[in-house]
């Protein structure tokens, strides 16, 4: 049993490193730190870093906290600490 | 029938409904008026936290500054979204498993110690009162604008509505109400940005319209290609080009990230909802929600500096529309015509700059701009009432919780029975809507300058404290409180000296590393996590009770709503 929680936990903080790094990469990489290189590349009307940092960032944002959520229902049932 | 009549009209009905809601959910216990029983969906604390979370700066200045910074805007959208996932994931979903109504009772709870615990109240009660004092303002200043009444009436106007449902209803109230307001908010947002967007572009969804081409009207062409020749044009820069350093973005981007997860009144709305499971769904709901109004601004941005600058620059002064006329009434817009030719010259040169204009006018003035019909203007303002009292509402709760709550009940006189308790929630409640509906009539003129230590305190002081509280077992008191003492005295004694001591001196030469005050938020918080670790390591771990709450906040099984037992 307690064994079984501290696998839980280390998949929890994979997850949660994993869909951090995307979150870090959209915002802080694309939007910020790289911008200027992303805006070389044009699509429709906007330069890509730009459309990052003002709107492709906060799309991300949303879709990543649904997938955690959906992950860790999953995974709360797997081990059996979902609530009844 | 013209906008006056039309706000008083919108602006009532929106007012009725809310004390209409107020009265519907009375709160009968201390469970109730603190996290509203614990019983609100997933989707309707989204919705309330969404309203929560905007306020009057979001709905009235944000597309505005975002207008005239361009690409560093960006800092604001991302900020005040980002954080949300930070929240998700790192705190939201243990804060519910923990299960009881405040951020200081887990700070105490946690670390063991009523002194963590006084310091968290403390923290929690400056924070929200500095945010509390510039949503009073923006209750006054719509009001006055809107309705024509003094500023002051308009202020007490606002107290009266706000201590009306949150004195009544406490948290079960204020969440009902501002499931009400985020719908009037979104929608008087929505409503002018879609027109303006088929205005300038032919596309109805502004999130598109934003990267599409400009109308025969406009003159074709990608409207930010076109914006970015405008501002080459004028002298500034180009518009997605940035002004600020890349360290500076970077960290006032993360300040407001991890500001807002640290925020008390965003906190604790996660307390409200029945089980961990909804809490990890909420924020994501609430993210939605935010995202509607955050996606939109910066298109809004867009197509109001287009129209702004067209409207105005090098034409004569008789030819502009009645919209700049307007506004050059209430000082917002100023026109001098300096080299005498007659006409108007925008430029970014401040000595032949002859029009200078107000970033708070941008969003108000839409629906002139796009000659829409009253009632919409009439929205606007109802919107932006909407936008204010919420998040008035959330704060004050925070308030009257921390001192009924925190502080009475958990430290000072532990022996009050839940009626007690309830009294003195409501007391605090009122008294904190008098202090702050005063300093809203009589702002202290740092009004603008405190918002940067709000998110910076938040921060420096409370993110680190819980994040390790949650995720570092070995955390302990000794390094807890001596992290956010650090991080606070740092932060703080950061700003103070650029914001209050020394203002000239605020210029990015003489910044430490080049961060600003808004952004040193991020160094306060590597501190203190810093300073948290190595002094936890040094000193005896946390006694095996405290640990083994730890291991069960981690697992969601077991989670009763917030009990009322201590």
């Amino acid at each position: 049993m307690q064994k079984d929680l501290k696998k839980y936990w280390r998949t929890n903080l994979r997850y949660m490193t994993l869909l951090l790094s995307i979150w870090f990469v959209v915002s802080y990489g694309f939007g910020i730190l790289f911008v200027d290189v992303l805006d070389q590349v044009q699509i429709g009307g906007f330069k890509l870093g730009f459309w990052f940092a003002q709107q492709g960032s906060i799309y991300v944002f949303t879709i990543l906290v649904f997938v955690y959520a959906w992950l860790m229902n999953r995974l709360d049932e797997k081990y059996d600490v979902d609530e009844k | 029938m013209d906008v006056q009549i039309w706000t008083f009209i919108i602006v009532g009905l929106s007012f009725a409904l809310y004390i209409g809601i107020a009265i519907w959910s009375r709160a009968t216990s201390t469970r109730e008026f603190y996290v509203a029983g614990g019983g609100v969906s997933p989707l309707a604390n989204g919705m309330a936290t969404a309203a929560d979370w905007m306020s009057a700066a979001s709905f009235i200045s944000m597309a505005g500054l975002i207008s005239f910074m361009g690409r560093d805007g960006s800092m604001y959208l991302m900020g005040w979204t980002g954080g949300y996932v930070m929240l998700a994931l790192l705190l939201a979903p243990y804060l519910r498993k923990f299960g009881k109504f405040t951020v200081p009772d887990f700070i105490g709870d946690r670390y063991y110690s009523n002194t963590a615990r006084v310091v968290a109240v403390f923290c929690a009660i400056f924070v929200s009162f500095t945010y509390v004092v510039g949503q009073m303002k923006g209750v006054g200043i719509a009001f006055s604008r809107f309705l024509e009444v003094e500023f002051t009436t308009g202020v007490l106007i606002g107290m009266a509505i706000v201590f009306f449902y949150a004195v009544l209803g406490g948290m079960k109230g204020i969440t009902y109400t501002q499931v009400a307001q985020y719908c009037v908010l979104i929608f008087a947002y929505l409503v002018p940005a879609i027109f303006i967007s088929i205005m300038v572009t032919g596309n109805p969804i502004p999130q598109f319209g934003f990267g599409s081409t400009t109308t025969e009207a406009y003159g074709g062409g990608y409207l930010l290609a076109k914006l970015d020749a405008i501002h080459t044009e004028l002298g500034f820069k180009a518009y997605t080009a940035g002004n600020k350093s890349t360290l500076d973005i970077f960290c006032i981007t993360l300040a407001l990230m991890a500001g807002t997860a640290g925020l008390p009144h965003v906190i604790i709305r996660f307390f409200t909802v029945p089980n961990v499971k909804g809490a990890r769904k909420s924020v994501g709901y609430a993210l939605i929600f935010i995202a509607i109004l955050y996606t939109t601004a910066p298109a809004v941005a867009a197509f109001a500096r287009l129209n702004m600058i067209q409207t105005i620059s090098g034409r004569s002064y008789e030819s502009v529309p009645a919209w700049v006329k307007n506004w050059e009434k209430t000082k917002l817009i100023t026109i001098e015509d300096k080299n005498g030719d007659g006409q108007m010259q925008y430029l970014a040169d401040k000595n032949a700059n002859e029009v200078t204009v107000d970033p708070d006018i941008m969003v108000l003035a839409n629906p002139e701009i796009a000659k829409l019909k009253p009632w919409v203007a009439a929205l606007v303002a109802a919107g932006g009432l909407a936008a204010a009292l919420s998040t008035a509402a959330g704060l004050l709760l925070v308030i009257s919780t921390a001192i009924s709550h925190d502080l009475l009940k958990k430290t000072f006189r532990p022996n009050i029975t839940d009626k007690e308790e309830l009294l003195y929630a409501r007391i605090a409640a009122g008294v904190a809507i008098l202090v702050s509906g005063y300093f809203g009539i009589h702002p202290p003129d740092y009004v603008a300058a405190v918002v940067a230590f709000a998110f910076g305190l938040a921060c420096s002081s409370f993110f680190p404290a819980i994040f390790l509280g949650i995720f570092d077992k070995r955390t302990n008191t000794q390094g807890a409180v001596s992290g956010m003492i650090v991080g606070i005295v740092f932060t703080a004694g950061y700003i103070i000296y650029f914001k209050f001591i020394d203002t000239a001196a605020n210029i990015p030469e003489n910044w430490w590393l080049g961060v600003s005050p808004e952004g040193i938020g991020t160094i306060g918080m590597i501190i203190n996590l810093v300073i948290t670790w190595c002094v936890s390591r040094l000193t005896p771990p946390p006694p095996e009770e405290v640990q083994q709450m730890v291991e069960d906040i981690r697992i969601p099984r077991g989670s009763a709503s917030p009990t009322a037992s201590h």
